[in-house]
């Protein structure tokens, strides 16, 4: 997109994961470089959310290896992945759901302060002087969905925001950890059409205002047409395409991975 | 109730001056005015509760509990004050782990009598080492916070069910290991006796500050008290802290907070060791007051105490413990003697008829309803069968008086009243199934047979039994209209 020379921010080599005798990622490659997007699609089962799985530290790849700026993530608890720059957000929301909506940004920003569990007791000025930034950073973080979790919100619990809130919440509070990558696994499953379109322009301002760079699962086209640098497809754990979008859609092994093997055949 | 005019207008928004705007998603902007509780006559009180700061709930908690030893006998300031304070503390203790980190620490007890056991040897003539309480309570909380932190160790990444029964093995374990630690043989010292076994270690030392004896009754009180107002100052410095958001994001979702970046074992841990701390230093406490560590007061017993008390004042909330320890711990005291159970069995029951019964008119016609039926009941009785109302209610004074107008009081009463007491048992489950109009007129002559039971039965046994099926009773009906809880916030998952 940019002339800046293409710097390689998260890669993976040969990375597989098997379930018993079901091999969910086989031998996959997959760089995604800086202040680039990257749409990963594929079918129900095609091992998107593994893929995350496998990145995030929550399970352990069996083969290959997984590296963040030259840094090897294989092995490595989630949190420390989390705190090295890694952030994502849920298919099936999990947010804290009985905390304020300040609270879950807050909460994430566990990993990169310091004040614990004797200084905070008593409020030292260092405490304090912390506590303060978290409250800053929190504010700013959901400032970045406009006036959608401002002011009243804050102080509302998560539970009662609409579904298209949490959504924008689970970004916020991703956000909040300061990663380098923002891993976002179907970010408009479940919104309306208006609120697709605005999910669309924020995954633009996320690179763009934001500085993130972003890998997303998505299956809505229109969304992936609109935000992705880059398309992988991926089918039974394999990619089976990966460039532009229009290389991607129009590539026939998606079609067919897609609609069915027949309907390729016929087209 | 309303018979104001019909408003015409609709109602204005909460802020007052401009009214909801489209895409700006006004039920939810309304949802305080749509809280969920607020009704009835506990209203004002729990309004005027919300708005004071939180400096200002504190010390409306504090100047009561500060002015109750003045005004009462030595006596009562034992028997009510210690104890409350004493279990307020443990289950503030357990709140942390239990109602902030969500873990359901089942051995919470044997950290309770780790501490008091500790203390007891650092202090007592078992050993004759008499250390200052200056010295040994720092000792006895370091000591503790160890031993949950190594309880916690194994048990870190189990979660729910199985960290339960990890922790209350724990909990057995340590009952049967004071039991028998009387004589153990340790390598270069030989036999020992480390706890006293079922005897336990006795004349614990009074607790001595630099010197100063805290020996009298009324000392441990105010002593207890500052360290309960620490206590919760302390937890509610955690609850808005980087660690104690981190520890209730974990009870919340323990997958997305170590997605978050949150340690999810070293925080278990942390509250693990946390919470050993605060039962260890009330057990240090504990055991100067009582004089003698018994193995018997570390048991299971307490463990239920402490959680009902936290069940009762709701889940993480601080406040709503140190009710729960009153009700919990003062209800059973004044239900001691006939004077008190009285006041308290028939305010009970107006209680539930006032929450339960709406509206106004419908309550109206039950009590109403229920004095001409007695009345009715009576004057029936007197015509045909005097004996039925022969005795005499227990007591004096007007409410006495009343009763003997208007209630039964048959001469020979145990087998009638024992029979009537299952027949009780048995309309208090089948009434409330019946229909709506079965269940209103049927509740008249229940709530008369309960009086009944009540006045002629149960009250002479009011140290025993009685007692307890009142609490029973009152915990049922109290979990059954507040499920969360005295002053807990409603737990909400989405479906």
């Amino acid at each position: 997109m940019n002339d800046e020379a293409k710097k390689p921010l998260l890669e993976l080599e040969g990375v597989g994961k098997a379930f018993g005798g079901l091999h969910v990622i086989d031998d996959l490659d997959l760089v995604v470089n800086e202040h680039e997007v990257v749409s990963v699609i594929g079918p129900n089962g095609a091992g998107k959310t593994t893929l995350f799985n496998l990145i995030t530290g929550l399970y352990r790849p069996d083969t290959g290896q997984i590296r963040l700026d030259g840094k090897d993530l294989v092995g490595l608890a989630p949190h420390k992945i989390t705190r090295l720059g890694v952030a994502r957000t849920f298919q099936t929301l999990r947010l804290f759901l009985n905390m304020t909506v300040k609270e879950n940004v807050m909460a994430a920003e566990y990993g990169r302060t310091k004040v614990g569990l004797l200084r905070s007791m008593v409020r030292t000025p260092a405490a304090r002087r912390e506590e303060k930034e978290i409250h800053r950073v929190a504010e700013e973080k959901l400032s970045f969905f406009g006036e959608r979790l401002m002011g009243y919100r804050w102080n509302q619990f998560a539970y009662s925001l609409s579904y298209a809130n949490r959504r924008r919440l689970e970004i916020a509070r991703a956000m909040a950890t300061q990663p380098r990558i923002l891993l976002l696994d179907e970010p408009a499953a479940g919104m309306n059409p208006s609120e697709t379109h605005e999910i669309t322009e924020l995954i633009g301002e996320l690179r763009s205002e934001g500085g993130y760079t972003v890998l997303v699962i998505e299956h809505d086209m229109h969304v992936v047409e609109g935000i992705s640098d880059r398309v992988v497809a991926l089918d039974h754990g394999i990619k089976i395409a990966e460039g532009s979008f229009e290389q991607v859609a129009t590539d026939e092994r998606v079609i067919e991975a897609y609609l069915g093997l027949r309907l390729a055949e016929t087209k | 109730m309303t018979d104001g005019p019909v408003n015409p207008e609709p109602p204005t928004p909460p802020d007052g001056q401009d009214g909801p705007q489209i895409g700006r998603d006004e039920w939810v902007a309304r949802v305080e005015g749509r809280r969920e509780g607020y009704h009835g006559i506990m209203r004002p009180i729990r309004e005027a509760w919300d708005r004071l700061p939180r400096a200002g709930k504190l010390t409306a908690l504090i100047i009561p509990a500060a002015i109750f030893p003045l005004i009462t006998a030595e006596g009562n300031v034992f028997r009510y004050g210690l104890f409350t304070m004493v279990y307020a503390l443990l289950a503030l203790g357990l709140n942390m782990v239990v109602g902030f980190a969500g873990l359901l620490d089942l051995g919470y007890v044997a950290f309770f009598g780790f501490g008091a056991y500790t203390y007891a040897i650092l202090a007592s003539p078992h050993y004759n080492l008499h250390w200052q309480a200056e010295a040994a309570l720092p000792v006895v909380v370091v000591v503790c916070a160890l031993v949950g932190f190594l309880v916690g160790l194994p048990s870190r990444r189990l979660i729910g069910d199985y960290l339960a029964i990890m922790t209350l093995f724990f909990g057995q374990a340590f009952v049967l290991f004071v039991n028998n630690a009387n004589r153990i043989k340790f390598p270069f010292v030989g036999y020992t006796d480390l706890t006293g076994g079922s005897n336990g270690l006795p004349n614990v030392d009074p607790l001595n500050f630099f010197g100063y004896k805290l020996g009298d009754t009324r000392q441990q009180y105010y002593l207890l008290l500052i360290a309960i107002v620490l206590v919760i100052v302390m937890l509610y410095m955690i609850r808005d802290s980087r660690t104690g958001r981190a520890w209730r994001a974990l009870r919340e979702d323990p997958l997305a907070a170590e997605a978050m970046s949150m340690p999810v074992n070293r925080l278990r841990l942390l509250a693990f060791s946390s919470g050993a701390a605060v039962a260890g230093f009330t057990g240090a406490i504990y055991v100067t007051i009582a004089t003698a560590a018994l193995p018997g007061d570390y048991d299971v017993g307490l463990l239920i105490l402490i959680y009902a008390i936290m069940i009762l004042g709701g889940f993480g909330s601080i406040t709503g413990i140190v009710f729960g320890a009153i009700v919990v711990t003062s209800v059973p005291e004044l239900l001691r003697s006939t004077a008190n159970a009285r006041p308290i069995f028939y305010g009970v029951i107006l209680i539930a008829l006032v929450m339960t019964i709406r509206p106004w008119k419908r309550l109206a016609a039950v009590l109403g309803g229920l004095i001409a039926f007695g009345f009715v009941v009576h004057a029936i009785a007197s015509a045909w069968y005097p004996r039925l109302v022969e005795g005499k209610a227990q007591g004096s004074g007007w409410f006495a008086d009343f009763l003997n107008h208007w209630m039964l009081f048959p001469t020979h009463v145990t087998t009638m009243a024992q029979v009537l007491y299952i027949f009780m048992v048995a309309a208090i489950v089948i009434v409330p199934q019946l229909p709506r109009l079965w269940r209103t007129i049927l509740l008249v002559p229940l709530l008369y047979l309960v009086i009944f039971v009540w006045e002629n039965l149960m009250i002479e046994q009011i140290t025993g039994a009685t007692k307890l099926i009142l609490l029973g009773a009152m915990l049922v009906a109290l979990m059954i209209a507040r499920p969360q809880g005295l002053a807990g916030e409603a737990y909400v998952e989405i479906v």
